[in-house]
């Protein structure tokens, strides 16, 4: 087993006897799904919006190249700068260039997983900048120097108790515990970032192939904020984010905010087409987008998973998993957790340190039915299991199953079988449980049931 | 050979096997159609009734929902008369707006010293005011959204930077529905879009303590659209 697979299991067995934590999520979750039930309600047919959603990013992913060209040339037409990486260290790269050309001190962030992913906030506290995010829940998440819970709420496994105390103890400004007060601290502390920062770093939920924009969807305002008042904007994006229109927004922004939030449209929908244009008053001078692949290829490659590159990262399927709600989102260990992060790790960071995850799936398919874009998430995970034991057997596993493949294709040994098993059961029993059990792996946690007493085919000859 | 021209060749080779059309289970690449998947979107987005009376409704609802407040006035009168009540009602100090024609009335009397966008402005002596003043390019029934543009409204921070953020729109502005919406920017703008676009719907919000509502978490703590 991979190390890190011995991590999540230690890991997810202390979380799931923490019953206080799952008290919290379930709270949360119940919540959310009340009023994400109430939205899918109001469309006039969430199926078929689902299934035009997966057309048009089966649509945009499927033709990546062209679409990317048309963004590029688009973006590139009205005085914004982009820039291609292959891997996460050229994207903090270029970035760190563009600190170093605008000799910049300070850079406001605003709420982005693939900033993540390619652990943007090391490189530049690296090289002596300050960093700041300022979405609220990354806010927290960064005073508390841990990576986020959630992809779409940081700090859902946070009680407001423990904000205060972090509050109080690394700003010195918590008036109470209430989460009107807490909300204003951040954005007393926030304010004067925003109009000190040299850089405003954003992510993106879009790229608009047909009229060169990116689209961010946020409810704070720390985002537009970000993109206003800084001198020079970078957002940073997967080359998997591209929509070919942007009428497109008219379906994939309710749809976002319906799965993610619960919301009809979250409260700042916002597209970004260069920077300050001649005749606007404000904005930054220098925009710069860079397109990250990351190993994004070679998910693009494998054309019976490609679907999970149609991910919008609304975090339903998190928010649906039975696995995720138990263990919890730090268990996982990577930048995606929960079933999307289990199927497009393995592709991000290999095949054998994180198959693991696929086997952390009840199968229920609960995922794939919160799915927005219709990803076959479930199926992808058994595509996994299949791939990683192709690539590299478990002996003890094959074995087992010739065995077992052997004697149940022969009736008599399978009879024979049948006998020892149940004079053998009441043996089991003495062990049961402990580590001489043979079936440990299952005891520890579930009953064995006992084999019956008459099979159904002694029954169904014996019948009369 | 460019980073640019390493990822598109590997993106070109990566798509050389067809991949399965969205709920086609393993059937491989159906032809998609040259019209958008997503046209149809009108279909299925939630409804939004045909008439005005209907859609003015709806929007009024929904601008309740979202704790943002709606004030129909009867006349330009009436505009300068409500802005003026909420001036006074709020104390403002110092408001931010921008040059157009509905701002530009309903600012006229209120004799107060403001920050106009336009021609450069400092954006410390805007974070002090008490209220961004804006038009719009459109209000949208089916979620209660306010378009703005970095035209329409005064450039980028107007809308967000002040902690109350009033709209003055006029009631030909509402649209029904996000395509709609959509539709009207392509109309008024395209290819020459402007650099920011923004939905805004609502005031300013957070859940990310306790997934509790708290309005005011980095914009406009307050919404208010006043539709002559």
């Amino acid at each position: 087993m991979s190390t890190f697979a011995t991590e999540f299991l230690k890991q997810a067995r202390v979380m799931t006897a923490d019953l206080r934590h799952r008290q919290i999520i379930r709270t949360a979750l119940t919540n959310y799904e009340v009023v994400r039930d109430k939205r899918k309600g109001a469309f006039q047919s969430w199926e078929s919006a689902r299934q035009a959603a997966a057309e048009t990013k089966w649509e945009a992913v499927n033709h990546l190249d062209k679409y990317l060209v048309e963004f590029v040339s688009k973006l590139e037409a009205r005085g914004t700068k982009v820039h291609w990486a292959s891997t996460g260290a050229q994207a903090s790269e270029i970035i760190l260039q563009i600190v170093r050309d605008k000799q910049a001190r300070s850079v406001i962030k605003s709420k982005s997983m693939t900033s993540e992913e390619v652990h943007l906030n090391d490189a530049l506290e690296k090289a002596g900048l300050e960093v700041v995010e300022s979405d609220l829940g990354e806010f927290i998440m960064q005073l508390r120097d841990e990576p986020p819970y959630h992809i779409v709420f940081p700090s859902m496994h946070l009680t407001r108790g423990e904000i205060k105390e972090l509050f109080q103890r690394e700003l010195g400004d918590a008036p109470s515990d209430d989460p009107q007060e807490l909300t204003m601290v951040a954005r007393r502390a926030l304010r004067k970032k925003y109009l000190t920062a040299d850089i405003g770093f954003t992510g993106a939920n879009f790229a608009i192939a047909e009229t060169g924009m990116i689209s961010i969807t946020e409810n704070e305002g720390n985002a537009r904020l970000t993109a206003a008042l800084p001198k020079t904007m970078v957002s940073l994006l997967g080359i998997e984010k591209v929509l070919p229109r942007l009428e497109d927004l008219a379906l994939f922004l309710p749809m976002l905010a319906t799965a993610g939030t619960g919301q009809a449209l979250t409260c700042y929908n916002t597209m970004y087409g260069g920077p300050r244009q001649p005749g606007e008053c404000d904005g930054p001078e220098e925009f710069h987008v860079i397109l990250l692949d990351n190993h994004r290829t070679e998910l693009l490659a494998d054309a019976e998973q490609r679907d999970a590159l149609h991910c919008i990262r609304c975090g339903a399927c998190l928010n649906a998993c039975p696995i995720f709600r138990n263990v919890g989102g730090h268990t996982y260990a990577t930048t995606y957790s929960g079933p999307i992060g289990s199927v497009i790790t393995p592709h991000l960071r290999g095949l054998q340190d994180w198959k693991h995850l696929s086997n952390a799936s009840s199968l229920c398919g609960g995922c794939t039915e919160a799915c927005p874009v219709k990803i076959d998430l479930h199926h992808h995970l058994l595509h996994n299991r299949r791939n990683a034991a192709k690539e590299k057997p478990a002996f003890f596993e094959r074995l087992a199953y010739q065995i077992f493949g052997f004697v149940a294709n022969r009736p008599t040994l399978w009879a024979i079988g049948k006998k020892i098993g149940r004079f053998g059961q009441p043996l089991q029993n003495l062990v049961n449980g402990s580590a001489f059990d043979p079936a440990k792996a299952w005891t520890q946690t579930r009953d064995l049931p006992p084999l019956a007493k008459e099979s159904f085919k002694d029954w169904w000859r014996n019948r009369k | 050979m460019s980073e640019r021209e390493k990822i598109l060749t590997r993106v070109r080779e990566a798509l050389k096997a067809p991949a399965h059309f969205p709920g086609a289970h393993g059937n491989v690449a159906l032809p998609i159609s040259a019209t958008s998947a997503s046209a149809g979107a009108r279909k299925w987005l939630p409804k939004v009734g045909e008439t005005f009376a209907e859609q003015l409704a709806l929007f009024q609802a929904n601008a309740a929902e979202l704790k943002a407040e709606l004030q129909l006035l009867a006349s330009r009168d009436e505009l300068r008369a409500a802005l003026a009540q909420m001036a006074s009602d709020g104390n403002w100090k110092r408001i931010a707006t921008h040059q157009g024609e509905l701002t530009n009335f309903a600012c006229a009397d209120l004799g107060l010293p403001f920050c106009r966008t336009g021609g450069g402005y400092d954006v410390h002596e805007m974070e002090g005011c008490d209220a961004g003043i804006t038009e719009c390019d459109a209000l949208i029934a089916q979620t209660g959204s306010v378009l703005v543009t970095s035209r329409s409204a005064g450039g980028r921070a107007l809308s967000v930077l002040p902690p109350h953020h009033v709209v003055i729109a006029r009631r030909e502005q509402l649209v029904a529905d996000l395509p709609a919406a959509f539709l009207l920017l392509q109309k008024n703008y395209a290819p020459d879009f402007p650099s920011m676009i923004s939905f805004i719907t609502g005031p300013s919000r957070t859940g990310d303590i306790e997934r509790i509502l708290v309005l005011g978490a980095h914009g406009p703590k307050k919404l208010t659209i006043f539709c002559i």
